[in-house]
Order: structure tokens, then sequence, then C-alpha cells
């Protein structure tokens, strides 16, 4: 049986379904320290394909990879109490106010350092700035073909693999070979729920940075139990040119931020008793705005 | 030394999809708009399209405002495939270095557009609510940069719209999303010029290695760029089955339902009724919004809208702001009673 090495890219989110007015620095870029963080949707989309090829081909392997500030460490825990087998933190300085195009250089250089694969995953988009560019940026990086707007992968044969897109119009079955960068929708079976056996076994699992503050009764049980430890990686580990990344490696700048006036219409404020609603529906048949 | 005299003015250019062997309204909309990007930076625009059974799509490109039409025609072109489309556009960039260069924010130019960006270095900015032209200066370097593209864009959080630009690469390439430029036709259909693409001399063996088996495109039967009309709901309404009083009102009114996303992330509606900056832009003569706040990716996608009337239990909600008629209630109450004083006013 066919065993593969499969790599899965995945973000910590801020939720933007709790976005405060301070949640913007000065910059245009988002404080994210200010907002609830959260494995982004689609990359858990990706994650539970990656889990059922696995699933599939036992003895295949699934590696996280996040690029993040130290705290992102999180969403790897989250995959490994899923079923991944590792997952690896990029965290830098650096790395700060990459845009999409930096951000794809960084993880490419990663996955490059992490050797050979035979799949990327990857969420179609990200939920804080839906541009769903990364994943073919990364691909294009890294020489190989790319499948966007995955919802399942159908079959594998020795070189090929035959995937269903999802696309506005309809759906498309392609066959690609592999390596390939394939990027996940929300229409894809949800992932798996946290495993109470996985959670058990990864819950001390931490980066070297978080272990910094632990006390010392518990750090030999990382030198015990090597597969507690989560890689941490800086710009230096990655052989990455420091002006591909962060501000100065990002073709697009922010020029400026501007709140949003709405030119206020002075709205006719209506309560919601009998009266009014008769009044609104008589009115807008009368100004013919509904025939 | 340097000579300025050989210098030539970098062109706009336009990636087309096709439909049917013609241009999409997508990339009618954003010829339009490139025209009057082009006339303010005193250049040329030029049209990008790929493809195979080509019915004259040039004729359309011109009648939308192409100068000049690139044309890649080839049978293994037929149906967008990502490597070949990628190296026609990205070998025709290098040679022509574009300054500008625009997409749909389709699955076809979302699937493309990073990957050209990729390969050329330059920056893309996604779904784009407005283009202008426009200088920068760079106080740091003490350097000013003259008709730069402003990519505009409702921004993360808040009520925010944030002006995007990259002064040091070309092209600067940007997405739109469909209906948020209007298309119109400004020129005869032969109004131009027509190069043809030598895909021997671009594409490589290698760049087919992904092969579509099998095709299902239908024609979506939810149709909100036409529509008079629209309901909208969002996650204050709460359920799949509570947007069903939503279509109640819909069908008696003639009117198509919308959703914001926060309600099609919530599996409330489907992903083709979203409208904001990442779904459809709209402009009924009727906007009625149902539990839904109006943040501002929301309001970019409905704000051109007639009339509005928002159903809010909030009375300090934001859509109120751009609201004709705020009736502050709960949905479920007022929807009832709008179809009741409907059937009741109508007849
Ligand atoms: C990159 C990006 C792109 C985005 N693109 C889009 C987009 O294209 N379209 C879009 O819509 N959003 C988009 N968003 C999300 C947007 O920021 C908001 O989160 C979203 O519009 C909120 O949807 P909502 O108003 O339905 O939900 P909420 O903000 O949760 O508002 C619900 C409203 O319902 C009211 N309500 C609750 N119960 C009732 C009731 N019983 N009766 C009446 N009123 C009630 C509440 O008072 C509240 O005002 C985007 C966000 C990001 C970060």
């Amino acid at each position: 049986m066919k065993k593969f090495k499969i790599i899965v890219l995945a973000k910590q989110v801020p939720d933007t379904r709790n976005v405060g007015k301070d949640a913007m620095k000065e910059d245009g870029t988002v404080n994210r320290a200010a907002l609830p963080a959260i494995f982004n949707p689609e990359d858990l989309n990706a994650l539970e394909l990656a889990l059922r090829l696995k699933d599939r081909y036992p003895g295949s392997t699934v590696s996280l990879l996040t690029m993040g500030p130290p705290r992102a460490a999180e969403i790897i825990r989250e995959g490994l109490y899923r079923g991944a087998d590792t997952g690896y933190l990029l965290t830098d300085r650096a790395f700060a106010g990459s845009d999409t195009l930096a951000t794809s250089y960084a993880l490419s250089r990663a996955i490059l350092k992490m050797g050979d694969f035979d799949f990327i995953l990857a969420g179609r988009q990200a939920i804080d700035g839906d541009t769903a560019q990364v994943g073919p940026q990364v691909a294009e990086k890294l020489g190989i073909p790319q499948v966007t707007y995955a919802e399942e992968i159908l079959e594998i044969k020795k070189n090929t693999v035959t995937v269903k897109r999802r696309l506005e119009k309809g759906v498309e079955v392609v066959e690609s070979v592999f390596p390939v960068l394939i990027t996940v929708t929300g229409t894809a079976p949800a992932c798996r729920p946290r495993n109470a056996k996985l959670i058990m076994k990864y819950k001390r699992s931490t980066t070297i940075s978080e272990r910094q503050n632990i006390s010392e009764d518990y750090i030999s049980i990382y030198d015990d139990r090597p597969f507690l430890n989560i890689p941490e990686w800086n710009v230096g580990d990655i052989d990455a040119e420091p002006e591909r990344l962060g501000l100065s490696g990002s073709p697009t700048k922010v020029k400026k931020i501007e709140n949003v006036v709405f030119q206020a219409k002075e709205a006719k404020v209506l309560q919601d008793d009998d009266k009014s609603i008769d009044w609104l529906m008589k009115e807008l048949i009368r100004n013919h705005t509904l025939g | 030394m340097k000579t300025s005299k050989s210098e030539k003015v970098n062109n706009l250019f336009v990636i087309c999809e096709l439909e049917n062997g013609k241009v999409a309204e997508i990339s009618q909309e954003l010829l339009t708009k490139g025209r009057k990007l082009a006339d303010q930076l005193g250049c040329s625009m030029e049209a990008l399209i790929i493809g195979h059974d080509l019915q004259e799509p040039e004729k359309e490109a011109f009648e939308y405002g192409a100068d000049v039409v690139w044309l890649a025609d080839d049978p293994r072109l037929e149906h967008y495939t990502t490597l070949p489309y990628t190296r026609i556009a990205v070998e025709l960039f290098k040679q022509e270095k574009p300054q500008v260069a625009l997409l749909g924010a389709t699955s076809f130019g979302r699937d493309l557009g990073p990957r050209v960006s990729s390969a050329l270095g330059s920056g893309l900015t996604a779904d784009c609510t407005a283009l202008e032209i426009g200088e920068h200066t760079d106080k740091k370097a003490g350097k000013t940069y003259k008709n730069l593209l402003l990519q505009i864009r409702p921004a993360f959080g808040g009520n925010i719209i944030a002006t995007i630009i990259n002064p040091g690469h070309k092209p600067q390439m940007a997405t739109v999303r469909e209906g948020v430029m209007k298309k119109e036709k400004i020129r005869k259909p032969k109004d131009g010029e027509v190069k043809f693409i030598d895909v021997e001399r671009f594409v490589r063996a290698e760049d087919f290695v992904v092969h579509i088996i099998e095709r299902h495109m239908e024609e979506s039967g939810v149709n909100l760029k036409g529509a008079p009309v629209i309901v909208s709901g969002g996650y204050g309404v709460g359920s799949k089955e509570n947007f069903e009083i939503l279509f109640r009102l819909a069908g008696l009114i003639g009117a198509e339902v919308g959703a914001s996303r926060a309600a099609v992330d919530a599996g409330f509606a489907d992903h083709d009724r979203q409208i904001g900056q990442t779904g459809v832009t709209v402009r009924p003569k009727l906007y009625i919004a149902c539990g839904i706040s109006g943040q501002v990716q929301h309001i970019a996608g409905m704000q051109e809208s007639a009339m509005v009337i928002s159903i809010n239990n909030d009375p300090e909600a934001p859509i109120n702001k751009i609201a004709d008629y705020a009736i502050v209630g709960n949905l479920e109450d007022v929807i009832p009673k709008m179809i009741k004083y409907y059937k009741q006013n109508s007849k």
C-alpha cells in the first residue's frame, strides 16, 4: 500500500464575528492580539481531507505548517488532537506585516525544509482577508500544479490524483499529477472532532518558547517524549532572504485607512405596530416601489 | 546615463474570462473600468483572451474599450487550467511590461491571479470595491510615485476602507467582484487591433499535467444582480427555517432573496445569495435588510440601492444610518405584518 506525505497549511485567524473598533493598528494591519483566535475554518476542511487520505492509506503522515505569532501553536495542538502527526510553527518578528506574496515565500521555504511531500492541502482562503491567494502563490513558488476549490479527493492512481472542484456555477472533476497543492472549500466535509486519546497524548505538546515559563519538573518529559515538541522555526531555520519577508518583502502597501462616513440619510424610524407597517406598505405601493 | 526617449508608456491589461466563447460579463465590467483608468494614465488598454472555439470575443472587447486584443487560441486551452494560462500571462507580461493588470474575483481570476503575481513578484489586491489613479509620497525615502493604481477595499474590522498601493512593483494587480463596476459599450466592434499569441512559444508540454475529466456547469437560479427588489437576511434571522418568511415576502412582492455573509456562514442561506464585498454587488430599487447589522463589507455591496428598509431590533444598528426607513422590531413580527398589509393594500 502506498504511503503519502501530506502537508496541511493552516492559519490561526481572528474570529471575524467578533471584531471590535479598537482591533486595528495605525498602519492598517490588524491587532490580532485583541481578538479571539480560531483555526481558520476552511483549513479545518483541508485537515479533514488530509486525515481521510491517511485513513485510506495507513502509514501516511500529516504534518501541519503554520506561520504566525507564538500563540499560533494552539492550532497545531488542535490539529494533533484530531489526528495530525506533527506540526511546525514558523514564527519570527521578521514575518510581521507580510502580505500574501511574502507569506507564500516564507511558507514555500519552510516546505522545502520539511522535505519530500506528495500533497499540500490548504483552506481555500482565510476569513480575515478572504484573498484565496496564498495557496496558489505557494504552488507557483514550488513549481507544482494546483487544484483550487476542492471538495473531495476521489481517487489516487500511480502518479495522479482525481479531485472534485466546487465552482460558482457547478462542479468540475480534474486529474492532476502529484506533488500538487490543493485548496479546499468549506463545502468539503467538516473536520472530525478532537479525539480523547489524542488529547491525552498531546496535551503537553509545546514549542520551545512556550516551555520557557514552565516548571523544571516537566522539562524532562520532552526528552523522553520528543513527539511533544512542536518544532519552531525562524527566518534562519528556513534559509529565507530577510528582504523578501515582512513589510520589505510585500509589494502591497497600505497607503491609508479611512473611517467610512456613510452619507447619513436621516432614516425615518418606524415601530413594529400594525399601523406603521400598514402605512409603509401603502407608501411603497403608492410610489410604485412595489408593483 | 539614462535616456527617457526609449521608455515606452506601459499599458493596462485586463485578463478576460470567456463564457461560451464570448467575453464574460465580469470582464466587460473590468474593460469598462479599465478604459477609464487607461485614459487617465494616458496609456492603451489591452485585453488578454485565452481559449478555443472563440466566438469573436475581440469584437466585444473592442466595444468595451480595448485598443488591442491579444488572442491565444489553441484546442488545449478550451477550458481554463492553471498552468498553461499562467505561462501565457506571465510570458506576455514579461514581454509587454504592463503597469496595471485587472482580473475578476471569480474562481478563474482567483486561481490565475495569485499564480501570475507570485511568478512576477508583483502585488495583488483582492476584492477591490473601487480603483483610482493617484500619487503617493514615501516620506521616509523622500520619493513621490505618480500615476499609481489606488486599490480600494473595505478592510478587516470596523467601518474602515483601506487604500492599497504597489509603489515598487509592476504590474499592479487587482481583482474585482462581479457587479462592482458598471459595464458600458463605448465603441464600434471593429475599432481595435488583434495580436495573435504564438502559444507554442509560451507553453511547454509539462504545463498540461492537469486534465479536466468532467464539467457540470449550470446557471444559478439566483439572479440578484437583475432583481428590482431584494429581501436580504442576516445573522439575526436565526435559522434556515426562519429564512422561509423572507422567501414568502419575496415571492409575494416579486423580489429575490439575498443574505449577509454571517447568514451564509451559519448555513441559513446558500453562498450564491451573499451580498457584499466578497459576494455580489447589487443596485435594486428597494433593499429590505432583515436582521443585518450593516458592517462595511456588507454595505459595500448594497449602498447604491435606491431605497433601503432595515428591520432590526437594535435601534443603533449601523444599517440604520444608510436606511430610508428603519423599522425597530423583531423580524419575525414585522415580516408577517408586511405580508399581511401588502396583500391588503395591493388589491
Ligand atoms: C474579508 C472580509 C470580507 C467580508 N465580506 C462580506 C460580504 O461580502 N458580505 C457580508 O455581508 N459580510 C462580509 N463580511 C462580514 C462582515 O464583516 C460582517 O461580519 C457581516 O456582514 C455581519 O452579518 P450580519 O449583519 O448578518 O450579522 P451580525 O453583525 O451578527 O448582525 C445581526 C443583526 O441582527 C439583528 N437582530 C438579531 N435578532 C434579530 C431579530 N429577531 N429581529 C431583527 N433583528 C435582529 C442584530 O441587532 C444585529 O444588528 C466580510 C468580512 C471580512 C473580514
